[in-house]
Protein backbone atom coordinates (compact mmCIF):
# COMPACT_ATOMS: atom_id res chain seq x y z
CA UNK A 1 0.00 0.00 0.00
CA UNK A 2 1.01 3.38 -0.82
CA UNK A 3 1.82 5.99 1.93
CA UNK A 4 -1.11 8.79 1.22
CA UNK A 5 -1.29 12.41 2.30
CA UNK A 6 -3.82 11.01 4.85
CA UNK A 7 -1.28 9.32 6.60
CA UNK A 8 1.05 11.96 6.96
CA UNK A 9 -1.77 14.43 8.40
CA UNK A 10 -2.35 11.64 11.20
CA UNK A 11 0.64 11.13 12.52
CA UNK A 12 1.36 15.34 12.36
CA UNK A 13 -2.50 15.74 14.03
CA UNK A 14 -1.10 13.13 16.90
CA UNK A 15 2.16 15.23 17.06
CA UNK A 16 -0.05 18.68 17.32
CA UNK A 17 -2.68 16.66 19.87
CA UNK A 18 0.15 15.67 22.08
CA UNK A 19 1.92 18.94 22.09
CA UNK A 20 -0.97 20.53 23.55
CA UNK A 21 -1.83 18.30 26.60
CA UNK A 22 1.67 18.52 27.23
CA UNK A 23 1.19 21.98 28.27
CA UNK A 24 -1.76 20.95 30.03
CA UNK A 25 0.02 18.25 31.48
CA UNK A 26 2.86 20.04 32.59
CA UNK A 27 1.38 23.09 34.45
CA UNK A 28 4.25 23.55 36.71
CA UNK A 29 7.42 22.80 34.42
CA UNK A 30 8.30 25.54 31.88
CA UNK A 31 10.87 23.11 30.70
CA UNK A 32 8.68 20.54 29.43
CA UNK A 33 5.92 23.26 28.15
CA UNK A 34 8.66 24.65 26.02
CA UNK A 35 9.48 21.39 24.80
CA UNK A 36 5.48 20.90 23.88
CA UNK A 37 5.56 24.08 22.19
CA UNK A 38 8.22 22.31 19.79
CA UNK A 39 6.22 19.20 19.59
CA UNK A 40 2.94 21.31 18.10
CA UNK A 41 5.67 22.88 15.44
CA UNK A 42 7.23 19.92 14.72
CA UNK A 43 3.32 18.58 13.65
CA UNK A 44 2.60 21.98 12.03
CA UNK A 45 5.72 21.34 9.92
CA UNK A 46 4.84 17.69 9.18
CA UNK A 47 1.75 19.20 8.10
CA UNK A 48 3.48 21.81 5.44
CA UNK A 49 5.67 19.31 4.14
CA UNK A 50 3.09 16.68 3.31
CA UNK A 51 1.02 19.12 1.10
CA UNK A 52 3.64 20.85 -0.50
CA UNK A 53 5.34 17.28 -2.08
CA UNK A 54 1.83 16.27 -1.98
CA UNK A 55 0.63 19.40 -4.11
CA UNK A 56 3.88 19.37 -6.04
CA UNK A 57 4.53 23.14 -4.82
CA UNK A 58 8.05 24.03 -3.18
CA UNK A 59 6.43 26.77 -1.28
CA UNK A 60 5.10 24.66 1.58
CA UNK A 61 9.01 23.71 2.13
CA UNK A 62 10.19 27.70 2.24
CA UNK A 63 7.44 28.24 4.67
CA UNK A 64 8.24 25.72 6.91
CA UNK A 65 11.64 26.68 6.92
CA UNK A 66 10.93 29.92 8.40
CA UNK A 67 8.67 28.09 10.92
CA UNK A 68 12.13 26.25 12.05
CA UNK A 69 14.03 30.08 11.84
CA UNK A 70 10.96 31.11 14.15
CA UNK A 71 10.94 28.09 16.57
CA UNK A 72 14.72 28.47 17.06
CA UNK A 73 14.54 31.72 17.73
CA UNK A 74 11.61 31.56 20.33
CA UNK A 75 13.67 28.16 22.26
CA UNK A 76 16.61 30.26 22.54
CA UNK A 77 14.74 33.51 23.92
CA UNK A 78 12.41 31.19 26.13
CA UNK A 79 14.94 29.17 27.66
CA UNK A 80 17.02 32.72 28.37
CA UNK A 81 14.04 34.49 30.43
CA UNK A 82 13.95 31.02 32.16
CA UNK A 83 17.36 31.18 33.16
CA UNK A 84 17.03 34.95 34.06
CA UNK A 85 14.04 34.11 36.35
CA UNK A 86 15.13 31.09 38.16
CA UNK A 87 18.14 33.60 38.57
CA UNK A 88 15.74 36.27 40.44
CA UNK A 89 12.97 33.42 42.07
CA UNK A 90 15.43 30.30 42.76
CA UNK A 91 12.22 28.38 41.15
CA UNK A 92 10.81 28.11 37.52
CA UNK A 93 7.32 27.12 38.82
CA UNK A 94 4.74 28.64 36.12
CA UNK A 95 1.92 29.20 39.02
CA UNK A 96 4.43 31.94 40.87
CA UNK A 97 4.69 33.96 37.68
CA UNK A 98 2.31 36.58 38.41
CA UNK A 99 4.71 39.47 39.76
CA UNK A 100 3.44 40.98 36.31
CA UNK A 101 0.22 41.64 36.97
CA UNK A 102 0.19 44.96 37.64
CA UNK B 1 4.07 -3.65 2.54
CA UNK B 2 6.42 -1.84 0.46
CA UNK B 3 9.50 -0.79 2.31
CA UNK B 4 8.59 2.62 2.07
CA UNK B 5 5.17 1.93 3.91
CA UNK B 6 7.43 0.05 6.62
CA UNK B 7 9.52 2.73 7.18
CA UNK B 8 6.97 5.10 7.41
CA UNK B 9 5.41 3.08 9.93
CA UNK B 10 8.79 2.92 12.00
CA UNK B 11 9.23 6.45 11.82
CA UNK B 12 6.27 7.19 12.89
CA UNK B 13 5.34 4.79 15.48
CA UNK B 14 8.56 5.98 16.96
CA UNK B 15 8.16 9.80 16.79
CA UNK B 16 4.47 9.58 18.17
CA UNK B 17 6.23 7.13 21.43
CA UNK B 18 8.95 9.13 21.58
CA UNK B 19 6.16 12.73 21.74
CA UNK B 20 4.53 11.06 24.02
CA UNK B 21 7.45 10.33 26.52
CA UNK B 22 8.59 13.82 26.12
CA UNK B 23 5.46 15.28 27.99
CA UNK B 24 5.08 11.97 30.12
CA UNK B 25 8.38 11.41 31.66
CA UNK B 26 9.49 12.22 35.25
CA UNK B 27 13.10 13.29 34.65
CA UNK B 28 13.20 16.43 32.67
CA UNK B 29 16.59 15.03 31.07
CA UNK B 30 14.59 12.14 29.32
CA UNK B 31 12.38 14.21 28.43
CA UNK B 32 15.01 16.27 25.74
CA UNK B 33 16.29 12.83 24.81
CA UNK B 34 12.88 11.46 23.52
CA UNK B 35 12.39 15.13 21.98
CA UNK B 36 15.97 14.72 20.22
CA UNK B 37 14.02 11.26 18.97
CA UNK B 38 11.15 12.76 17.95
CA UNK B 39 12.81 14.98 15.86
CA UNK B 40 15.19 12.55 14.34
CA UNK B 41 12.44 10.08 13.29
CA UNK B 42 10.49 12.93 11.99
CA UNK B 43 13.44 14.07 9.71
CA UNK B 44 13.20 9.86 8.65
CA UNK B 45 9.35 11.15 7.45
CA UNK B 46 10.71 14.22 6.03
CA UNK B 47 13.13 12.42 3.93
CA UNK B 48 10.23 9.20 2.62
CA UNK B 49 8.17 12.62 1.45
CA UNK B 50 11.09 13.78 -0.27
CA UNK B 51 12.62 16.89 0.96
CA UNK B 52 15.77 16.02 2.17
CA UNK B 53 17.21 19.61 2.83
CA UNK B 54 14.56 20.15 5.76
CA UNK B 55 15.08 16.78 7.36
CA UNK B 56 19.07 17.42 7.24
CA UNK B 57 18.25 20.99 8.71
CA UNK B 58 15.51 19.79 11.15
CA UNK B 59 18.91 17.15 12.51
CA UNK B 60 21.31 19.90 12.69
CA UNK B 61 19.08 22.88 13.89
CA UNK B 62 16.90 20.62 16.33
CA UNK B 63 19.09 17.90 17.37
CA UNK B 64 22.31 19.79 17.14
CA UNK B 65 21.80 23.00 18.98
CA UNK B 66 18.17 23.79 20.45
CA UNK B 67 18.07 20.37 21.92
CA UNK B 68 21.77 20.87 23.16
CA UNK B 69 20.09 24.06 24.37
CA UNK B 70 17.37 22.56 26.39
CA UNK B 71 19.55 20.00 28.06
CA UNK B 72 22.21 22.82 29.01
CA UNK B 73 19.22 24.47 30.73
CA UNK B 74 17.74 21.50 32.06
CA UNK B 75 21.04 20.23 33.75
CA UNK B 76 22.15 23.81 35.32
CA UNK B 77 19.06 24.96 36.94
CA UNK B 78 19.17 23.43 39.96
CA UNK B 79 15.39 22.55 40.33
CA UNK B 80 13.84 20.13 42.04
CA UNK B 81 11.81 18.19 39.30
CA UNK B 82 10.03 16.49 41.68
CA UNK B 83 8.14 18.58 43.29
CA UNK B 84 7.06 20.50 40.09
CA UNK B 85 5.28 16.97 39.16
CA UNK B 86 3.09 17.28 42.02
CA UNK B 87 -0.16 18.12 40.72
CA UNK B 88 0.77 15.98 37.52
CA UNK B 89 -2.32 14.35 37.54
CA UNK B 90 -4.64 17.03 38.71
CA UNK B 91 -5.13 18.63 34.79
CA UNK B 92 -5.50 15.10 33.09
CA UNK B 93 -9.06 15.28 32.75
CA UNK B 94 -9.15 18.63 31.61
CA UNK B 95 -5.82 18.28 29.42
CA UNK B 96 -7.14 14.94 27.50
CA UNK B 97 -10.64 16.12 27.18
CA UNK B 98 -9.16 19.35 25.05
CA UNK B 99 -6.65 17.03 23.55
CA UNK B 100 -9.62 14.51 22.41
CA UNK B 101 -11.21 17.47 21.43
CA UNK B 102 -7.94 18.56 19.26
CA UNK B 103 -7.62 15.52 17.82
CA UNK B 104 -11.04 14.47 17.26
CA UNK B 105 -10.91 17.74 15.05
CA UNK B 106 -8.55 17.48 13.27
CA UNK B 107 -8.89 13.52 12.41
CA UNK B 108 -12.87 14.95 10.88
CA UNK B 109 -10.83 17.90 8.73
CA UNK B 110 -8.41 15.08 7.41
CA UNK B 111 -11.06 12.15 6.96
CA UNK B 112 -13.65 14.68 5.65
CA UNK B 113 -11.22 16.79 3.42
CA UNK B 114 -11.04 14.70 -0.30
CA UNK B 115 -7.43 13.68 -0.12
CA UNK B 116 -6.67 13.17 -3.83
CA UNK B 117 -8.98 15.33 -5.38
CA UNK B 118 -7.57 19.04 -4.48
CA UNK B 119 -4.36 18.93 -6.22
CA UNK B 120 -5.85 18.38 -9.66
CA UNK B 121 -7.32 22.43 -8.90
CA UNK B 122 -4.57 23.70 -7.43
CA UNK B 123 -2.04 24.95 -9.54
CA UNK B 124 1.76 25.26 -8.23
CA UNK B 125 3.06 28.17 -7.68
CA UNK B 126 6.67 26.97 -7.54
CA UNK B 127 6.70 23.42 -8.95
CA UNK B 128 9.25 20.64 -7.57
CA UNK B 129 11.35 20.19 -10.37
CA UNK B 130 12.70 17.01 -11.41
CA UNK B 131 16.04 17.40 -12.73
CA UNK B 132 17.99 19.19 -9.56
CA UNK B 133 18.08 18.29 -6.31
CA UNK B 134 15.81 19.37 -3.38
CA UNK B 135 18.17 21.92 -1.81
CA UNK B 136 19.12 23.12 -5.26
CA UNK B 137 15.39 24.00 -5.94
CA UNK B 138 14.49 25.06 -2.63
CA UNK B 139 18.02 27.54 -2.85
CA UNK B 140 15.98 28.53 -5.98
CA UNK B 141 13.28 29.77 -5.01
CA UNK B 142 14.43 30.88 -1.77
CA UNK B 143 17.11 33.28 -2.92
CA UNK B 144 14.87 34.36 -6.15
CA UNK B 145 10.97 34.83 -4.60
CA UNK B 146 11.69 35.21 -1.33
CA UNK B 147 14.74 37.32 -0.34
CA UNK B 148 13.15 39.90 1.51
CA UNK B 149 11.89 37.13 3.81
CA UNK B 150 15.05 35.01 3.81
CA UNK B 151 17.20 38.52 5.08
CA UNK B 152 14.20 39.13 7.55
CA UNK B 153 14.33 35.56 9.23
CA UNK B 154 18.09 36.30 9.44
CA UNK B 155 17.05 39.36 11.40
CA UNK B 156 14.86 37.40 13.78
CA UNK B 157 17.58 35.11 14.29
CA UNK B 158 19.79 38.15 15.46
CA UNK B 159 17.16 39.68 17.05
CA UNK B 160 17.20 36.59 19.14
CA UNK B 161 20.54 36.25 19.58
CA UNK B 162 20.95 39.56 21.15
CA UNK B 163 18.02 39.24 23.10
CA UNK B 164 19.44 35.50 24.72
CA UNK B 165 23.12 37.60 25.67
CA UNK B 166 21.57 40.94 26.79
CA UNK B 167 18.94 38.74 29.48
CA UNK B 168 21.39 36.45 30.43
CA UNK B 169 24.36 38.50 30.65
CA UNK B 170 25.46 39.75 34.22
CA UNK B 171 28.06 41.99 35.80
CA UNK B 172 29.72 40.32 38.48
CA UNK B 173 30.81 43.40 40.44
CA UNK B 174 32.59 41.14 43.41
CA UNK B 175 36.03 39.29 43.23
CA UNK B 176 36.48 40.60 39.22
CA UNK B 177 39.35 42.44 37.99
CA UNK B 178 38.98 44.90 35.09
CA UNK B 179 41.09 47.04 32.85
CA UNK B 180 40.35 50.77 33.94
CA UNK B 181 42.28 52.63 31.14
CA UNK B 182 41.59 56.05 32.57
CA UNK B 183 43.38 55.03 35.73
CA UNK B 184 46.23 53.81 34.02
CA UNK B 185 46.46 56.88 32.03
CA UNK B 186 46.39 59.11 34.74
CA UNK B 187 49.01 57.64 36.90
CA UNK B 188 51.94 59.86 36.72
CA UNK B 189 55.60 59.36 38.92
CA UNK B 190 54.77 60.62 41.21
CA UNK B 191 51.60 58.07 42.03
CA UNK B 192 53.18 55.20 40.50
CA UNK B 193 57.14 55.24 41.83
CA UNK B 194 57.93 55.59 45.71
CA UNK B 195 61.67 56.33 46.84
CA UNK B 196 63.11 54.42 49.72
CA UNK B 197 65.82 55.03 51.19
CA UNK B 198 67.35 52.28 52.55
CA UNK B 199 70.10 53.06 55.65
CA UNK B 200 73.19 50.22 55.18
CA UNK B 201 72.50 47.07 57.22
CA UNK B 202 68.44 47.31 57.97
CA UNK B 203 66.17 45.93 55.56
CA UNK B 204 63.25 46.91 53.79
CA UNK B 205 60.67 46.10 56.78
CA UNK B 206 62.35 48.28 58.93
CA UNK B 207 61.92 51.34 57.15
CA UNK B 208 57.95 51.44 57.59
CA UNK B 209 57.63 49.84 53.67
Amino acid sequence: MAIALGHYLTVAAILFTLGVLGIFLNRKNVIVILMSIELILLGVNINLVAFSTHIGDLKGQVFALFVLTVAAAEAAIGLAILVVYFRNRGTIAVEDINRMKG
Amino acid sequence: MSMAALFFYLFAGVAVASAFMVISSKNPVHSVLFLILAFVNAAGLFVLMGAEFLAMILVVVYVGAVAVLFMFVTMMLDVDFAELRDGFLQYLPIGALVGLIVLVELVLVVGTWGVGGAPHTVVAKAPIPTDVTNAEALGRVLYTDHLLLFQAAGLVLLTAMIGAIVLTLRERRVGVKRQDIAAQVARSPATAIEVVKVRPGQGLSETGV
